[in-house]
């Protein structure tokens, strides 16, 4: 199976926010979850750089470790997912998360945060495959589908890749061979605990 | 503006949606329970009960166990052209793909594209029409709604006259839509039609086509693939224009190519250049002489290139010598060496581009900026070629061929003009009496016992509208006041001087708006009566063909019905024709087809009657036939050409995508398109071409000279126009050579290649004088066969203009904004002397002698500039109700340099008002305190409303379509001044007060 990863090209991101909408637009997320976002440094100068973020997928998930109910679970394709039936909450992986990934609907100070969502990498969740109660709960699953994530496939400069790891980086290292610049595969190491060399 | 969550809730909940009764409201924690599921709120339209009113389209997801179909339209966010797939199950659109097929973005969206699907199932969209009684919004029936505004429209044109109704159409109209709205304009008998062109790229147009003939884009996005060194001046494409950034930054990747950006803000588009140069607002015209200047001093200028196809580079050259690096310095504020670096690699490292948006059209001086950048690329011979060119970035899918359709004060369908030969050529093509046309219009007694006939007067245009309805009658230049205006599909904030639009908005007697949202024009006025809001689709619910900003033509498919009782534009203008009784005649020739709500005009059969008269453009050759086939094939272009690939079907062989205009002759001729203008290095059957021979074949330049005893005389000296020894390839003809008409075949002997019907028709156009019978009127489209059959251009074979004489500034000069900072400098560089045009008072020289004499660039310390965000679009109603986009951008702000929010107490994310120079006008924004911007300058989008100088106004929204976010308008603060040619606004440069609120 493949070992599936998003890696974003700094380099190429302009901050259009097509990620964003795009998965707003496929998995009908709700005003104010936001599975994907897309962060800038350096704002307005010299140096400035967006990076689009979501939850990476990580290998051996932090998350997972920190979940007291165990709700999280990897595919075959090393797609982190969760039952929303199992999760309670608590937030813990929201702490946990070096991404900011986890979202939950409600802010109340106390008690429940309700059923964590995040970026489900367009594959669903525990349910049978594009079921409409996948998709209530979980939105998409294009994997399913032998599709990739929305939001890397409208990437409006084909700065977010998503697909096979070995794949993304090779044309990502192909795509700085060629430019003779490159600021890294941002996260990589954090999450896959890797680099790409280029 | 992105604003941190600092207190940990959703800052704000969606309105509610537009419903009669017993819809429940619903709060964001229900909705949010409902995470994912159907947004409840929307199944409440379904009690309204009318039959019409199809249930909304709450969010459904795919049922996978049934079939789906497969639907592409086109993007309404950008010129770029994106192809928008739609899966479509039970009617009902529930996902989006990208679009891998298409070649122009290969898949990919900005935040608007990917965000699209909502407004075709958005629950702030007009869901019925609605009439204005006493101050409420009542429901009525389309059929009530039609026949009292046009009952009302012929009551104002016994009363008042024709051009007393005043028209304004849309850049979102598909090409048949914008074609079928100025005919109705002109069955209507007024000039006074026009649309968004007006207010983004009048003056690319006007400074493009008096330069070398046509007013477009000369390359592609696909085609700056191929360029070594690409400016954007006066562009922030990453925002306005994303998918065009895969294009420049793989060029950039590919050729490692020069990204100068050249800007007074530092874009998202700046963050990706090689090189950036801040500029003060409004110096475009200096700036570039500074880069001349250096090209010139240096001998980097392209000499072969301008011998042959230049005319007047001499007089530019004497400007640009004033333009030494210490003025432009002083001027601009760019330090010499940099621009030196920067001419060095435009001049040497070529192919080099120029692309431009609206930093460089909305200004007073817009047509000359744009002539200047014209002469840049001449300078150096970057045009007719690949990786070269003009690449003019337009703002809506169909701004282009609403432009070419005619939607303009200026002239007919493809650029045709006024005059008795345009009409004439439109009344045969339209096959209508001429002097019924004629009699449709007003005419008057003019000076010296002539008479004026309005047939053949510019129009009233957008940025006008308003002083010709509230300045006295005897101010403005035709019988009355304007006392009517039908708006389809366009904002109510995107002109300058808002406070006078209320106005003006107030006083009208008439006002329709046509429109898939109820726009600002309906919050702005506090009107009580006379107002009447008609629900359009939008075009994705419409079928028709769009043409993109490289001229590319794409046929878009209705993804759905329109949605609840919203009716597409041609069912709307067909029906009001009819009430104003001219139907019959209208639509003579073209075919009706049973729609949504009865007989409409076909698409497919509109396009065939452009075919019919477009020759002008090559406007001729893309049948609807011809575009469908190319949407079927997408995958089958070269991305880079645009060309079909070796391997695509027969039907397309060797023809480019979209058969991008010029393509020439009749649909039967097979024209490829042209993919690149005045490209020499192709065969004109295969889409090359020359400059177009527009402006004669040769220029007379009088001056007077003083013989040795002191007496004046005028000289007249003469100038070859043509080209000289340039030629495209294959040309029979190896110099240059004027248009074509029928005399002049007849005269190279090529006449008797025309066929028998080719020439019956010629002579039957002609009458007793068929040698005058042009390529552009010939509706056999014979001439333009045999003129390319031997390798020549239709239009004529001619140098490009340097020197625009016909222009008020024949060779541009800088002239200072209205309002400029730098007080000093106007007395030296004044704008433009009070003149009438277009049927009013252009006072710009008063309204500067004014601010300069109050001081107002000291009280009003502040540059102010505008432009675009990327999840929204022109003034913002439909995408700031797009609850996708909405929540990206949640507040107007205005960005501030650090310094100067700090000398006024302002800090991130506070309250500030931003006090404007004229009518006492003031916003209250939120303050982004960023060195994007320079110090002295402050920068502000141009996409919010319903905020008014401090007061939401939110009520004034028919309930339930009110969009998710309202702000302030920046045209509430911008201010006085026009283009002379075309009257664009100056939306770029104007002065202002921030304070903290």
């Amino acid at each position: 199976m493949a070992r599936m990863k998003f890696l974003c090209d700094a380099d190429r991101c302009i901050e259009c926010n097509a990620c964003v909408t795009a998965c707003k637009n496929e998995n009908d997320v709700p005003w104010g979850i936001n599975r994907r976002r897309v962060v800038t440094i350096n704002d307005g100068k010299p140096g400035e750089r967006s990076v689009s973020m979501a939850c990476m997928h990580c290998t051996d998930a932090p998350c997972a470790a920190v979940c007291p109910v165990d709700c999280f679970y990897t595919t075959d394709d090393a797609v982190v997912l969760h039952s929303k039936e199992l999760c309670i909450g608590c937030g813990y992986c929201f702490y946990a998360c070096p991404f900011g990934a986890p979202q939950y609907p409600k802010t109340a100070n106390f008690g429940s945060r309700g059923k964590m969502d995040k970026c489900t990498y367009c594959a669903g969740g525990p349910e049978a495959d594009n079921t409409k109660a996948e998709y209530v709960a979980y939105g998409a699953n294009r994997l399913a589908e032998g599709k990739l994530p929305l939001c890397a496939e409208m990437c409006s400069t084909k700065s977010l890749l998503a697909g096979d790891g070995e794949i993304i980086a090779q044309i990502y290292k192909e795509r700085v061979a060629k430019r003779g610049y490159g600021s890294g595969a941002w996260g990589w190491k954090t999450a896959y605990k890797e680099d790409i060399a280029t | 503006m992105l604003t941190k969550r600092l207190d940990k809730t959703t800052r704000r909940s969606r309105p509610a949606p537009m419903t009669v009764s017993g819809a429940a409201p619903l709060d964001r924690r229900a909705f949010l329970r409902n995470a994912g599921i159907t947004a409840t709120g929307l199944a409440a339209v379904g009690t309204l009960g009318a039959a019409t009113v199809q249930p909304a389209q709450a969010v459904t997801p795919m049922d996978f166990a049934k079939p789906f179909d497969i639907k592409k339209n086109i993007c309404t966010h950008c010129s770029v052209g994106c192809t928008v797939t739609a899966e479509v199950q039970n009617g009902v659109w529930v996902g989006q793909e990208p679009s891998y097929d298409s070649p122009i973005n290969r898949g990919t969206h900005c935040a608007k594209g990917a965000a699209i699907r909502e407004i075709v199932f958005g629950d702030r969209r007009l869901k019925y029409p609605l009439k204005l009684v006493d101050g409420q919004y009542q429901r009525v029936s389309w059929k009530q709604a039609l026949d009292e505004i046009s009952t009302k429209m012929l009551e104002i044109r016994e009363k008042s006259g024709p051009e007393s109704v005043w028209w304004l159409g849309s850049a979102k109209f598909t090409n048949e839509g914008a074609y079928l709205y100025r005919k109705m304009a002109a069955f209507w008998g007024t000039n006074s039609v026009d649309h968004q062109a007006r207010i983004c790229h009048s003056t690319t147009v006007a400074g493009v086509a008096n330069t070398w003939g046509y007013g477009a884009q000369t390359n592609s996005y696909n085609d700056i693939r191929n360029a070594k060194t690409m400016i954007i001046m006066g562009g922030n494409p990453a925002e306005a224009h994303p998918v065009s950034l895969q294009h420049v930054l793989t060029g950039k990747e590919t050729n490692r190519a020069n990204l100068i950006v050249i800007d007074p803000r530092m874009t998202r588009t700046a963050a990706h250049a090689t090189e950036y140069v801040r500029i003060r607002s409004g110096t475009d015209i200096p700036v570039i002489y500074g880069l001349l200047w250096h090209i010139f001093e240096n001998g980097w200028e392209d000499k072969n290139f301008i011998a042959q196809r230049v005319n007047g580079m001499d007089e530019i050259r004497a400007e640009a010598k004033k333009w030494d690096p210490k003025t432009v310095e002083d001027v601009t504020g760019v330090p010499g060496a940099q621009l030196k670096r920067v001419a060095e690699l435009f001049a040497k490292e070529k192919p080099s581009t120029l692309i431009w948006c609206m930093g460089a059209t909305q200004h007073t001086v817009g047509t000359a900026n744009v002539r200047a950048y014209c002469i840049l690329l001449l300078a150096t011979g970057n045009v007719g070629a690949p990786g070269t060119g003009a690449n003019i970035f337009r703002g809506h899918t169909n701004v282009q061929g609403a432009t070419d359709l005619g939607l303009d004060v200026i002239t007919l369908p493809l650029y045709y003009g006024l005059d008795d030969n345009a009409w004439k050529h439109w009344a045969r093509v339209w096959e209508v009496d001429f002097e019924w046309l004629d009699s449709r219009f007003d005419k008057k007694d003019g000076p010296n016992n002539t008479k004026i006939n309005f047939r053949t007067l510019p129009g009233i245009p957008s940025t006008r509208w308003f002083d010709a309805v509230t300045v006295p009658k005897d101010q403005i230049d035709q019988r009355d006041n304007l006392k009517a205006a039908i708006i389809f599909g366009h904002g109510g904030n995107t002109v300058p001087r808002m406070p006078e639009m209320v106005k003006g908005l107030a006083a009208l007697e008439l006002l329709v708006v046509a429109d898939p949202h109820p726009t600002n024009f309906v919050s702005l006025a506090g009107r009580k009566n006379g107002t009447y809001l008609l629900p359009i689709s939008t075009s994705l619910e419409c079928e028709g063909s769009r043409t993109a900003s490289n001229r590319s033509i794409q046929w878009g498919e209705k993804i759905v019905e329109p949605i609840f009782e919203s009716a597409n534009d041609y069912w709307a203008i067909y029906e009001l024709a009819k009430r104003l009784g001219y139907a019959d005649k209208m639509f003579k020739n073209i075919k009706l087809v049973k729609g949504k709500f009865g007989d409409e005009p076909e698409a497919e059969s509109v396009l065939r009657e452009i075919n019919r008269g477009g020759f002008s453009t090559g406007y001729s050759g893309q049948s609807p036939e011809r575009i469908k086939t190319h949407m079927k094939n997408q995958d089958h272009f070269d991305i880079v050409t645009l060309k079909a690939k070796a391997d695509a079907p027969a039907e397309i062989a060797g023809e480019h995508y979209g058969l991008p205009w010029p393509c020439w002759g009749t649909p039967a001729h097979k024209h490829p398109g042209s993919p690149l203008l005045y490209n020499t290095n192709l065969h004109v059957k295969d889409g090359g071409g020359t400059f177009r021979a527009r402006f004669g074949t040769e220029r007379v330049i009088k001056t007077k000279q003083k013989d040795a005893a002191g007496v004046e005389t005028e000289v007249e000296t003469k100038q070859n126009m043509l080209a000289e020894g340039s030629y495209s390839l294959g040309s029979e003809i190896k110099d240059g050579y004027p248009e074509f008409t029928y005399a002049v075949l007849q005269k190279l002997g090529w006449d008797k290649d025309l066929t028998e019907a080719e020439l019956a028709t010629i002579t039957k156009i002609g009458g007793n004088t068929p040698g005058t019978v042009s390529w552009a009127i010939d509706l056999s489209g014979g001439i333009q066969r045999v003129a390319i059959a031997h390798g020549c251009a239709p239009y004529g074979n001619s140098k490009a203009r340097a020197n625009a004489w016909n222009l008020p500034d024949p060779v541009p000069v800088h002239r200072e904004p209205i309002y400029s900072p730098r007080i000093d400098l106007v007395a030296k560089y004044p704008t433009r002397p009070d003149f009438r045009s277009f049927r009013v008072l252009n006072a710009g020289f008063s309204v500067q002698k004014a601010a300069v004499d109050k001081g107002v660039a000291k009280s009003f310390p502040i540059i102010l500039t505008s432009g675009r965000l990327v999840e929204y679009e022109g003034g913002g109603e439909e995408t700031r109700s797009n609850k996708w986009l909405a929540e990206l951008q949640q507040d107007m702000f205005v960005e501030i340099h650090p310094a100067d929010a700090a000398s006024r107490g302002i800090v991130e994310g506070g309250w500030v008002w931003v006090d404007g120079p004229e009518n006492n006008s003031k916003v209250k924004v939120k303050a982004l305190v960023t060195e994007r911007v320079g110090r002295g300058v402050a920068w502000m989008p141009f996409h919010f409303g319903g905020h008014y100088q401090g007061e939401d106004q939110r009520k004034n929204y028919p309930a339930g379509t009110d969009p998710i976010v309202l702000g302030e308008s920046v045209n509430i603060v911008t201010t006085y001044g026009f283009d002379p040619v075309t009257a664009m606004h100056e939306g770029k440069v104007t002065l202002c007060q921030i304070r903290a609120a």
